[in-house]
């Protein structure tokens, strides 16, 4: 603003260039109100030994027995894990109580969570949208088109489908197996199945739809022959669906059946040996991996996991044991530091 | 000296209205500059690449750019839209900003380049626009008009060949400065045929040599010497006079203002710079992450079967891609990746706060001032913060420190004190004045008084203020100095007697009054006759014989008058300490007592003598005045020879005090500034014993301050060399304010109770240019150090005689001393602007001597008092705020991307988003914004009140000690905790994934937005717990985006959103919320997290001003 200094003539109305204020405020008095004056009202907490000591030990007193619940329940939770390199031979039951059973298959070293793998689906196909039905999205390649046709689901997720089948028998003790019941029903999210994943129309006959797609490669069936029961076929077919929910860590599990409960009187799955039959379609020897079948039942906390319960525990006590400590530092020394801060 | 440091290589020959100066001479017109200023920075055609290329180059907006290029050409995680828009948005901004301020700038320079002025040519009055002149122009400048360019006075419309000047927008300086025109010139400015040498343009205000060859009818040229006096400034503006000719001798950027102004360069805050140390770490971080992540993701690759399973098919083109072109762009995902660690949202929150931060400035009641009707005002918001780091302050005396008010309090003859006012009895034992000298003045004598008072009448160069500019005067602001009488309201003065007087020196004005207080009215000067009112309202009148001005160097003036009765008289007014050694010994014990009492309460002594001069001491003396006016060599050195040999053997009647009345509260804010462990630096343009007793009035040296003194009366006591004793005045003060002092103890700058020396410093203009600008390059740097270090021992460093230039040099000299410490300049005029550029925070009063300090400065307050509170409260608490922002930024985007780093060592190094791109977008702009923006506008840790009682809490965030590598290392690693802590406790939890009641199990988007979820309320609560002050805001803010984020998360995850690709998080949330294991986790790591925190709270001993705030607050509700 060099220029403007010698003339005396445009001294005062000349406007000020930046920053707020500028010729607005000029010759008004600022508003006296309690935000302006940086007097609003304030609630000035100030942490000191006496507010955070109780607070230890209330976290403390929570923490340890929520941790001991946790790792209890943890405990009980029956699992049972099978590798799955050939055909499994007769294994012991250890499942005892009433509840539900779930089978899991489990894999390691498969990266669901790669990104070309993650981003290779297209979700307005797989929610029934015809036109990307035909036109599936680039996102999908090198699964989009197969032969010139597109292929119905696209993608590397849906081309890589766990495609193995899980059977459990009961091996009775006078020498007939007898196949558990095991279904799929509520596998998947609620919301997947009903609403993420739709099959193109409504229409029963999902052959005539999904007419003029081709399978994904790998696959052995088409889409539409996934399963008999049409409100497990198509893209609703819950397998499909859990499927389709990419895992977050290279070994994973994903639920494979329900053993449901008979009533509240007999173990879901008897006392006695059991034989596992698969067939062995997933090649998993190609990346290292390894395939599982588990068996566990479930608690409120979900799956198996002992981790919850000690680190709730050792949190607990970590607090208690602090607080415990500070009130020992705040009896002995607080007085005295109180003191001489107020001779100060 | 004129003329004989000429140097003829260095000089430019002036043709006085480009007329040849012997005729057989012909013109060689030289090239000289025109007379336009420029200021402006950018033109239409250069704005555009300028100014990006301008904002490119701050090392955040390149790096944008890069990321943004990168998300454009590569395939990468995260579209090119989620960093281009925040940029491209910023970039507009800025550049509408900026283009509009340039475009002010050009219409300022317009404004003054095309004013009209006129110019002579061949006998012809020509208007034309003030950028034609050129040099050799002759310029006709009317009354209170401002001089277009520098010109040399050929001559005026006042009878004396005088003109009268204020420089009052050049260095402040509001009285009226007398200039002649050159001597002997040719009444006919038509016929006038001249050439004028002088020296290149510099930008000293006080120095000009040339001299001036005037040519009449093939004669030999006749020779004039030119000086300061001949010289009227660019900026300057003419009073009193009806109109001067002068010609043009330095035009446009070469006038000695355009050389005085310093470009208003761009102002970077300490906090910046930390901003840009502290991105440079995370640049690194940054890369290095990346790198990390793609060497080990071709080591993880060149396992056999890991590359390319047989579920995971590459595309065509990815297979085609050269190996080597695939490493960079992985390595480029990765950065972008990773890129969030640097948010752009962190400027634009920077910019906000500093922005909406600065409306508290301008709100602030405090700042108001019922005279002016004004508050304070914020021209760049960008320095608050810097206010809380000041370490020196350099402030202007006149119109800063003082109200620039003369006022004669009370004067002392022969001993006996008169005071006007009703007198107290406090005064001391010997005299006692119980009122008004025409009740009393039985004390010294009649005779003896009417003498002192007739000296008071006569020693001044005062003119009376002619009636007819009576009433235009008023409100011109530059008139101050004209004040009428009875101001006071005390004295009734009849109305015949309502005049204003003009002086060079406002003290000459109060005198003047003062002794019309007493009866003796200064009717004026006429023709060479001084008339005097006296007591019996007869008029005396006197022969003005002789002037013997004014210099700093003697310190005195002399004026030799002839009285009716024929008796000569020499009436000498100056300095104690330089009329003392010429009169009567026994005369000055009376006196000095008063002298040094009136000193001590900061007033503005004056000794006044007289001397009765025979007739041929008074021929001897004219004969010797009148030669010495005469000679070409060494006039100024043979002038003062004279004086010295007249002004001896006088004796002393008195003593007069004149007070500059301090600016309110100004001695309790320079105690708080001291207290809060800022140096004071006073630089004037104002006269050493001035300044030196304001210093004392304001507090800033105290009665046990020894004062070291460097200045041209020191250097000149020895009677050697200069520089000889120049060199060895340095080594004694370092040594004695140096080497002797007791080590400071760290942080305490200035101790209260020891019995430590306090050291004052003072030095003037001539001395420090010699200390800057010393001949051998050697000494050059050394005596700058010697003189840096004692400087920074010493308490109040005072800088008198000081060009404008001068002040802004001082300023960068400590600015760039060891450690380069923040400095803040404080000041009223236009003389104070160089120096509110250059430091580092330019703070501006609403004074009287126009707004060009205002308008220059980045703050501009009503009054001094004002200081305290902008610093001690505003500064100190923005300061705070924004290092608190600036770390808790990077905090916070450290454990944003830190579990995203961590997820590529799960998901094969291959760039998979651990968030889903709405959290990765939205955390910085929506969830984390408000609180941390709340909190740095709002957080008072310390109450206002309290940070204006204790001013030593200022020290507490002195060199700016909050965001140095000590708290940067603190938060980055508790940034890294939290990080490893969200990931790897969601990580174990997941080693199950069956986490629902009903067997269910989650997928990566569930991992992800866990750990998302405990990284919102952790880094939220995080800033809960460092709130110290929680307005109704503060709730608001903080509980609402923590609500916010989860209504967003929901709704986020409750529709199929067409637009978008994939809906990766349709339910993910709500289904994360149906799990008590998630639920579990999410408060087990919040606390886990927060838990050191809160240890460190209780551990941390409340210090001080936190325990009187606890005391307080129990007084309170007691």
């Amino acid at each position: 603003m060099m220029a403007s200094s010698y003339n005396a003539k445009d001294e005062d109305g000349h406007i000020t260039v930046s920053g707020p204020g500028g010729g607005t405020l000029r010759s008004k008095k600022p508003e006296n109100t309690a935000f302006k004056q940086q007097r609003l009202p304030a609630w000035q907490p100030i942490l000191t030994a006496g507010t955070v000591l109780p607070a230890f030990f209330i976290i403390g007193l929570i923490f340890i027995p929520i941790g001991i619940g946790l790792y209890v329940t943890s405990n009980n939770i029956k699992e049972f894990e099978v590798t799955l390199y050939d055909m499994s031979g007769p294994h012991q039951n250890p499942f005892r109580n009433c509840n539900n059973v779930f089978m899991y298959y489990g894999l390691s070293n498969f990266y669901q969570n790669h990104r070309r793998y993650v981003k290779s689906r297209d979700d307005s196909q797989l929610n029934g949208d015809l036109e990307s039905l035909m036109k599936p999205s680039k996102e999908c390649e090198p699964y989009a088109y197969h032969e010139n046709k597109p292929i119905a689901p696209c993608g590397a997720i849906a081309n890589s489908m766990f495609n193995d089948t899980l059977e459990l028998f009961y091996n009775d003790p006078n020498g007939t197996k007898i196949q558990i019941p095991m279904t799929a029903t509520g596998i998947a999210w609620w919301t997947d199945k009903h609403v993420k994943f739709r099959n193109p129309t409504d229409n029963a006959n999902l052959t005539a739809v999904f007419q003029g797609t081709t399978k994904p490669v790998n696959w052995r069936r088409p889409v539409y022959e996934l399963d008999t029961d049409p409100q497990n076929n198509g893209f609703i077919n819950e397998d499909f669906i859990v499927w389709m929910r990419t895992a977050a860590l290279p070994t994973f599990r994903k639920l494979y059946r329900i053993i449901p409960k008979k009533n509240s009187m007999v173990p879901t799955l008897l006392r006695g040996n059991y034989t596992l039959e698969v067939v062995y379609n997933y090649p998993v020897r190609s990346f290292e991996g390894r395939k599982r079948m588990i068996l566990s039942t479930i608690s409120w906390m979900g799956g198996k996991n002992p981790f919850l319960g000690i680190a709730y525990i050792t949190v607990g006590s970590v607090c208690f044991f602090l607080g415990v400590v500070l009130l020992i530092i705040h009896h002995k020394y607080g007085n005295r530091n109180n003191s001489a801060d107020i001779a100060n | 000296f004129l003329g004989r440091h000429l140097n003829y290589l260095d000089s430019r020959t002036i043709y006085v209205g480009h007329r040849s100066g012997s005729p057989n001479e012909a013109i060689i017109p030289p090239k000289f500059c025109d007379n336009r200023i420029v200021s402006s920075k950018y033109t239409v055609w250069n704005f555009l690449p300028k100014n990006l290329f301008e904002q490119f180059r701050r090392i955040a907006n390149f790096y944008f750019l890069i990321i943004f290029l990168v998300q454009v050409i590569v395939d990468t995680p995260t579209s090119p839209v989620t960093s281009g828009l925040p940029l491209f948005f910023v970039i507009t901004v800025t550049a509408i900003k900026q283009g509009y301020e340039d475009w002010l700038r050009h219409k300022a320079d317009n404004e003054v380049n095309k004013y009209p002025v006129t110019v002579l040519e061949d006998g012809r009055r020509i208007r034309k626009e003030s950028e034609k002149i050129k040099v050799g122009d002759v310029v006709e400048v009317e009354e209170d008009e401002t001089f277009p360019c520098d010109l040399i006075l050929l001559q005026s419309s006042r009878d004396d060949d005088t003109c009268f000047v204020t420089t009052a927008s050049l260095d402040g300086e509001s009285n009226h400065k007398t200039h002649y025109t050159v001597p002997d010139t040719e009444r006919d400015l038509e016929s006038l045929n001249a050439t004028i040498e002088c020296e290149q343009p510099q930008p000293d205000l006080y120095k000009f040599v040339g001299r001036m060859h005037i040519y009449t009818n093939n004669q030999e040229p006749a020779v004039r010497s030119l000086g300061p006096e001949n010289l009227l400034l660019k900026g300057a503006t003419l009073k009193n006079t009806q109109k001067i000719c002068g010609v043009a001798v330095y035009t446009g950027m070469e006038t000695k203002m355009a050389l005085n102004y310093q470009g208003k360069s761009q102002k970077r805050s300490a906090v910046e710079k930390s901003i840009n140390a502290f991105l440079l770490v995370y640049l690194c971080i940054l890369v290095s992450k990346a790198l990390v992540c793609t060497t080990l993701k071709y080591v993880w690759q060149s396992k056999p079967g890991q590359d390319e399973p047989w579920y995971n098919e590459k595309t065509q083109r990815e297979k085609d891609t050269n190996l080597y072109i695939k490493m960079f762009t992985d390595f480029l995902s990765f950065m972008v990746l990773f890129n969030f660690i640097i948010p752009v949202s962190m400027y634009v929150t920077v910019e906000m706060q500093k922005f909406l931060g600065s409306f508290f400035i301008t709100w602030d009641k405090d700042f108001f001032d019922p005279e002016i009707k004004e508050g304070a005002l914020v021209n760049t918001s960008d320095l608050n913060e810097e206010l809380g780091q000041v370490e020196y302050v350099f402030t202007d005396k006149t119109g800063t420190l003082t109200q620039n008010n003369m006022e004669f309090i009370e004067c002392c003859i022969d001993g006996f004190q008169y005071k006007y006012r009703d007198a107290s009895s406090e005064l001391d034992g010997f005299c006692v004045t119980d009122g008004p000298v025409n009740k009393l003045q039985q004390k010294a004598g009649r005779e003896r008084e009417e003498l002192f008072l007739r000296a008071l009448c006569l020693c001044h160069t005062v003119q009376v203020k002619e009636s007819t500019e009576q009433s235009q005067g008023q409100g011109d602001g530059l008139t101050d100095q004209v004040d009428g009488l009875g101001v006071d309201g005390e004295v009734v003065p009849p109305p015949e007697e309502q005049r204003g007087f003009i002086a060079s020196s406002p003290d000459e004005v109060a005198l003047v009054k003062g002794a019309m207080r007493y009866g003796f009215t200064f009717l004026g000067l006429e023709s060479k006759t001084m008339k005097i009112l006296n007591r019996n309202n007869d008029v005396e009148m006197y022969e003005l014989l002789h002037v013997l001005n004014f210099d700093p160097v003697r310190r005195r003036m002399s004026v030799i008058v002839r009285s009716r009765s024929g008796d000569t008289l020499l009436f000498c007014k100056g300095a104690d300490s330089s009329i003392f050694p010429r009169v009567r010994q026994e005369e000055v014990e009376r006196i000095r007592m008063h002298v040094e009492r009136n000193a001590t309460e900061g007033y503005r002594t004056l000794c006044v003598a007289y001397k009765h001069l025979s007739a041929e001491e008074y021929a001897q003396a004219d004969k010797g005045l009148r030669e010495a006016r005469l000679a070409l060599q060494d006039r100024e050195e043979k002038l003062m020879a004279v004086y010295n040999q007249v002004e001896t053997g006088m004796s002393l009647i008195g003593a007069t005090a004149v007070e500059d009345r301090l600016q309110e509260e100004a001695a309790e804010t320079m105690e708080a500034l001291q207290g809060a462990g800022i140096k004071i630096w006073v630089l004037t343009g104002d006269k050493m014993e001035t300044a030196k007793s304001t210093c004392y009035a304001c507090r800033l040296f105290q009665r046990n301050t020894e004062l070291l003194e460097l200045t041209v009366r020191t250097l000149e006591d020895g009677g050697r060399r200069r520089e000889e004793r120049l060199h060895e005045l340095l080594i004694e003060y370092h040594k004695k304010a140096v080497q002797d002092a007791p080590p400071v103890k760290a942080g305490v700058t200035r101790s209260w109770s020891s019995a430590n020396q306090d050291y004052g410093f003072i030095i003037d203009g001539a001395t420090l240019s010699m200390v800057l600008n010393t001949s051998s390059e050697s000494n050059s740097s050394r005596y700058k150090n010697l003189f840096l270090q004692i400087c920074q021992n010493c308490t109040t460093v005072l800088c008198c005689r000081m060009a404008p230039l001068q002040k802004a040099q001082i300023v960068k000299m400590v600015k760039n001393s060891k450690g380069s410490p923040i400095t803040l300049s404080i000041g009223d005029g236009a003389n104070d602007v160089s120096m509110i550029l250059e430091a580092h925070v330019g703070i501006g009063i609403k004074g009287k001597e126009g707004r060009q300090a205002v308008r220059n400065s980045d703050y501009a307050i009503p009054k001094l008092k004002h200081l305290k509170k902008l610093l001690l409260a505003h500064g100190h608490l923005y300061y705070v705020r924004i290092a608190h922002l600036v770390q808790y930024f990077f905090y916070k985007n450290l454990c944003f991307i830190l579990p995203q780093f961590l997820y590529q060592f799960f998901c094969g190094y291959s760039q998979q988003p651990l968030y889903d791109a709405a959290y990765l977008t939205m955390y910085n702009i929506c969830f984390t914004s408000m609180p941390i923006l709340a909190y740095s506008l709002l957080e008072q840790h310390i109450c206002i009140e309290i940070l204006l009682d204790n001013a030593t809490l200022y020290r507490e965030i002195a060199k700016n000690a909050m965001l140095r590598w000590g708290p940067f290392l603190y938060w980055t690693l508790l940034g890294v905790f939290h990080g490893l802590l969200f990931f790897f406790g969601v990580r174990y939890l997941f080693s199950n994934p069956a986490l629902q009641d009903n067997g269910q199990v989650f997928g990566n988007w569930s991992y992800g937005t866990i750990v998302f979820t405990v990284l919102v309320f952790t880094v939220t609560l995080k800033l809960a717990l460092d709130t110290r002050h929680w307005t109704w805001i503060n709730h608001f803010v903080i509980w609402g985006s923590l609500a916010f984020y989860v209504f967003f998360s929901f709704f986020w995850g409750g529709i199929i959103w067409p637009f978008l690709r994939q809906q990766r998080l349709y339910f993910v949330f709500a289904n994360m919320l149906s799990s008590v294991s998630a639920w579990l986790v999410i408060i087990l790591l919040i606390l886990l997290s927060l838990l050191p925190e809160i240890l460190l709270v209780v551990f941390r001993k409340p210090r001080g001003p936190h325990a009187r705030q606890v005391e307080l607050k129990h007084t309170y509700t007691a």
